[in-house]
C-alpha cells in the first residue's frame, strides 16, 4: 500500500507556531456579518428582516435551490442591517449584519445528546442538509449533495481528510487530538449511508498525537480505519487522498465518487456528529491563527461571522518587534491574500496566517526565462506539464491549453509556482487561462440558448 | 528510329488528351468569382483585426458582396472606406461617424489610492483574480494596462495609473472594451465629448470616501439638462448620445467634475 501520491512538494511547515494551543470557544463582542454565499452554488435568501431580534443557532438564510445552504447566526442580537459588504475575495456581496448582544442566548438546546440507532439513511441526510453544513476544508461545496451520489452501493471508501497538509494550520490536528469520538462518530454516520463502503482516516505522519487519539477512537470498530500518510504537499487534495487510499492513479476528468470515493474533512465529519446527535446547525468550526507576526498564535472554535481583526486582537495582535506585511486567509500556499482584515469568517474559511516578512516580495524582480528543468512537472499531483500549459496559456492558446494539455484539471495547488527555479508565476497563469475557458463556455451556452 | 517516334507519337497523343480534358473541366467547373468581392477587398484595410464580427477583411468582403453585410460594416475603415465600397455595391452608405474608446473612469493616483500591495501578473483581468482589492474603488481603472497590451494601433496608454486613449489613433475596433474586467471601456461616437467619466455605482458616501473625482449621484446635472439627455438612477448618472447637444451646463455644475468636456 502507497501512503502517499506521486509528485508533491515540502513546504516549510511552521506548525509548532500553535500545534500545543488547545481549541477554545472565542465569544466576539463587535458586529457579525452573514455573508449570503458561503458555498458553492447560489446565495441563499435572507429570512429575517432589519429589526429582528435573533438567537445562537437561529436560522437566518434558507438554502435556494439543492445546491445551496442555509446560513444560521452564530450570536445573539438584532438584525442591524442586511447589506453589501466586503468580503474575503474582495467583492462586495449581500450580507446580514447581526448586533451583537453579547449573550449568546441559544435557540434550542443543542446539549442533548440523541442516540442514533433508530434513524433512517435519509434522516440523516436531511439533517445534515437542515443543519446548512457545506465542506470545511476550503471549497464549501454543500455536504448533503456530495452524500448522496448516484449509486451509494458503489462507494467504497469514505476518506476523512485529517492529512491537514498546509502550512501553519493546525486546528484539524487539535480537533482529531480533542474530538476524536466524535469524529468518528460522524464517520460512521456516514457509512451507514454506504453499505460496501470502508471507512478510511488519512491523518500526515507529523501528527503523532492526533494518529494516537484516533487510532484509540476507531479500536472496535471493524469498518473504520487509521491510515498514516507521508508528510508532503498537497497530501490533503482530494485526488492526493484517494491516490495514496485506493492505490490507483487518479484519472482524469472524473469525479471522486466516480472511483468510488468521498472525501469529507474530519471537521466537516464533526459537524455532521454535531447536526444528526445533537441537532445543532453549522454555526462554528474550528480556526487557526498562526504566521510569525502574531503575538499568541492559537486554536478556536470560531463563529462564523466574526472578523478576522477581531479575533487577531484576541491572539495579542501583532508581535511589538515586527510588522504585518502580509495576511493570508488560510495558510501560504492556498490561502487568499486579504486587503483589508475587517471582513467576516466564513463557514468554509479555517485559517489566518500573518507573516512579518512578505515571502513573495521580491518573486516578481527575481522572476527568469523557464529553464525547461521539469521540476513542475515532476511535482505536479495531477500529472500535468506545468511549463507547456504556461506557454500555451501566455500565447493564448486556449484550445490547446485545454485539449491536449488538460489544463481544467489543476487543482491550483501550486506545487509548481513553490518549487520552480525561475520564479515564474505559473499557478497565477493557470488561474487566469481556467477562469476565461469557463467564461468562454458561459457565453457559448448563453448563445445556444 | 522507331522507337523515337513511337514515342514522341504516344507522349504528344497523351498531351493533346491531357490538354483537352484540362480546358473541358476548366470550363465546367469554373468557379465564378464576383469581381466586387476583389474590388470590395481592395478597399478595407487589410489588418483583420476581426473587429466586424468576421474572420478578416477577406470575409467581410465576401459577406459584403453577397449582401449579408452592410457596406459600413468596417468599424476601422470608418465613413471613407464606407463610401468606397459604397460606389463599388451601388448603394449609398448612411452617414456613419466615425467611433472612438472611451474610459469610463479618471480615478488617477492622486484622486484615489490602492488598498493593497498586488505582487502578481502585471495584468488587470489577474488583478481582479487575485481577489484582493486593489483599488479602493470597486469599479475604477487598475492601471495594469490589459487593454494597452490587446490594443492593434497602441492608442491606450496607462497615464498616471488610468488608461488613456489617443483618439486620433484608435481605429475602434473594440478590443479594448472586450478586455477590461470592469468594463470600463465603450465605443462612443467621436463628437459625443461630454461624457460621464465614472463607473461607480455606489451611493455618494462611499464614494467619497474612495475617490474626489468619482460621481456622488447628487443628480445636479440631470436637474440642469434641459433636454432630458440624462438618465440618472440614483447612484450614477449617465449621458444619452442621442439626446445631448453639447451645451456643457452639466459639466458646469458637476460639483466633482466628473463629466469630461474636453476629448480625452
Amino acid at each position: 500500500m502507497r501512503n502517499t501520491f506521486r509528485g508533491g512538494v515540502h513546504p516549510e511547515e511552521r506548525k509548532e507556531l500553535s500545534r500545543e494551543a488547545r481549541l477554545r470557544l472565542f465569544d466576539p463582542k463587535g458586529e457579525m456579518v452573514f455573508p449570503l454565499q458561503q458555498h458553492i452554488g447560489k446565495p441563499a435568501k435572507p429570512l429575517v428582516q432589519r429589526g429582528d431580534e435573533v438567537l445562537t443557532g437561529q436560522k437566518i438564510a434558507e438554502a435556494d435551490g439543492f445546491v445551496s445552504a442555509h446560513i444560521y447566526s452564530s450570536c445573539s442580537g438584532k438584525v442591524k442591517a442586511i447589506e453589501k459588504r466586503r468580503v474575503l475575495g474582495g467583492g462586495m456581496i449581500d450580507c446580514i449584519v447581526i448586533d451583537n448582544d453579547g449573550q449568546f442566548t441559544p435557540f434550542a438546546d443543542f446539549t442533548q445528546k440523541e442516540s442514533a440507532s433508530h434513524l433512517s439513511n435519509d434522516d440523516i441526510i436531511n439533517r445534515v442538509q437542515e443543519a446548512g453544513i457545506v465542506g470545511l476544508g476550503g471549497a464549501g461545496f454543500p455536504t448533503h449533495v456530495k452524500l448522496k451520489p448516484k449509486d451509494p452501493d458503489a462507494i467504497q471508501y469514505i476518506i476523512a481528510n485529517g492529512a491537514e497538509c498546509e502550512p501553519y494550520l493546525t486546528c484539524n490536528d487539535q480537533l482529531m487530538r480533542t474530538q476524536s469520538t466524535a469524529i468518528a462518530e460522524g464517520l460512521e454516520l456516514v457509512l451507514r449511508l454506504f453499505p460496501n463502503a470502508e471507512g478510511v482516516i488519512c491523518i500526515e505522519d507529523n501528527k503523532p498525537e492526533a494518529i494516537h487519539a484516533m487510532q484509540i477512537a476507531v479500536s472496535g470498530k471493524p469498518k473504520i480505519r487509521v491510515q498514516e500518510m507521508i508528510t508532503k504537499y498537497p497530501q490533503g487534495g482530494e485526488r492526493s487522498l484517494i491516490q495514496a487510499v485506493t492505490g490507483v492513479d487518479f484519472p482524469i476528468s472524473k469525479l471522486p465518487a466516480d472511483v468510488g470515493c468521498i472525501v469529507q474533512n474530519v471537521g466537516t465529519l464533526y459537524a455532521i456528529q454535531r447536526a444528526v446527535l445533537y441537532h445543532e446547525p453549522l454555526f462554528s468550526q474550528c480556526f487557526t491563527v498562526s504566521g510569525d507576526a502574531v503575538k499568541e498564535p492559537g486554536n478556536f472554535f470560531v463563529r462564523v461571522g466574526t472578523s478576522y481583526a477581531e479575533l487577531l486582537e484576541e491572539c495579542g495582535g501583532i508581535k511589538d518587534e515586527c510588522k504585518a506585511a502580509k495576511a493570508l486567509a488560510g495558510g501560504p500556499m492556498m490561502g487568499v491574500a486579504i486587503g483589508s482584515l475587517d471582513i467576516p469568517i466564513q463557514k468554509q474559511n479555517n485559517g489566518l496566517t500573518v507573516m512579518a516578512e512578505d515571502p513573495v516580495e521580491d518573486a516578481e524582480k527575481l522572476m527568469t526565462a523557464c529553464l525547461h528543468c521539469g521540476r513542475c512537472t515532476t511535482v505536479c499531483p495531477v500529472g500535468l506539464m506545468p511549463q507547456l500549459m504556461a506557454d500555451a496559456a501566455i500565447a493564448g492558446d486556449l484550445a490547446r491549453y485545454e485539449k491536449k494539455l488538460y489544463g481544467l484539471e489543476c487543482i491550483q495547488c501550486g506545487s509548481c509556482t513553490f518549487i520552480c527555479p525561475a520564479k515564474r508565476p505559473l499557478m497565477q497563469v493557470f488561474k487566469q487561462a481556467k477562469a476565461e475557458i469557463t467564461a468562454a463556455k458561459k457565453r457559448e451556452g448563453g448563445n445556444q440558448k | 528510329m522507331n522507337i523515337i517516334l513511337a514515342t514522341t507519337l504516344v507522349i504528344a497523343v497523351i498531351g493533346i488528351c491531357v490538354g483537352a480534358g484540362l480546358v473541358f473541366t476548366g470550363k465546367k467547373f469554373a468557379v465564378e468569382v464576383d469581381e466586387r468581392e476583389v474590388a470590395v477587398r481592395s478597399k478595407l484595410p487589410g489588418n483583420n483585426c476581426g473587429a466586424c464580427g468576421y474572420a478578416g477583411c477577406d470575409a467581410l468582403a465576401a459577406a459584403i458582396a453577397k449582401g449579408e453585410a452592410p457596406v459600413n460594416a468596417c468599424p476601422v475603415g470608418g465613413a471613407a472606406v464606407a463610401e468606397a465600397i459604397g460606389d463599388i455595391m451601388g448603394t449609398r452608405a448612411g452617414a456613419m461617424e466615425r467611433k472612438v474608446a472611451f474610459v469610463a473612469c479618471k480615478g488617477t493616483c492622486d484622486v484615489t489610492h490602492n488598498q493593497g500591495n498586488y505582487i502578481g501578473i502585471k495584468d488587470c483581468r489577474a488583478a481582479v483574480m487575485a481577489g484582493i482589492n486593489i483599488t479602493d474603488c470597486n469599479y475604477g481603472c487598475l492601471g495594469f494596462g490589459s487593454c494597452v497590451d490587446v490594443c492593434p494601433e497602441q492608442a491606450i496608454s496607462i497615464r498616471n495609473g488610468v488608461a488613456v486613449v489617443n483618439r486620433n489613433r484608435c481605429v475602434s475596433c473594440g478590443l479594448c472594451a472586450k478586455t477590461c474586467p470592469r468594463g470600463l471601456i465603450t465605443l462612443i461616437p467621436e463628437s459625443r465629448i461630454i461624457r460621464v467619466q465614472c463607473s461607480n455605482k455606489d451611493k455618494g458616501p462611499q464614494v467619497k470616501k474612495v475617490c474626489t473625482a468619482g460621481c456622488i449621484g447628487c443628480g445636479l446635472c440631470a436637474k440642469q439638462c434641459e433636454f432630458d439627455a440624462i438618465e440618472f438612477d440614483g447612484t450614477l448618472a449617465r449621458i444619452n448620445p442621442d439626446k445631448c447637444t453639447l451645451c456643457g451646463k452639466c459639466a458646469a455644475k458637476c460639483p466633482v467634475k466628473a463629466i469630461t468636456t474636453t476629448a480625452v
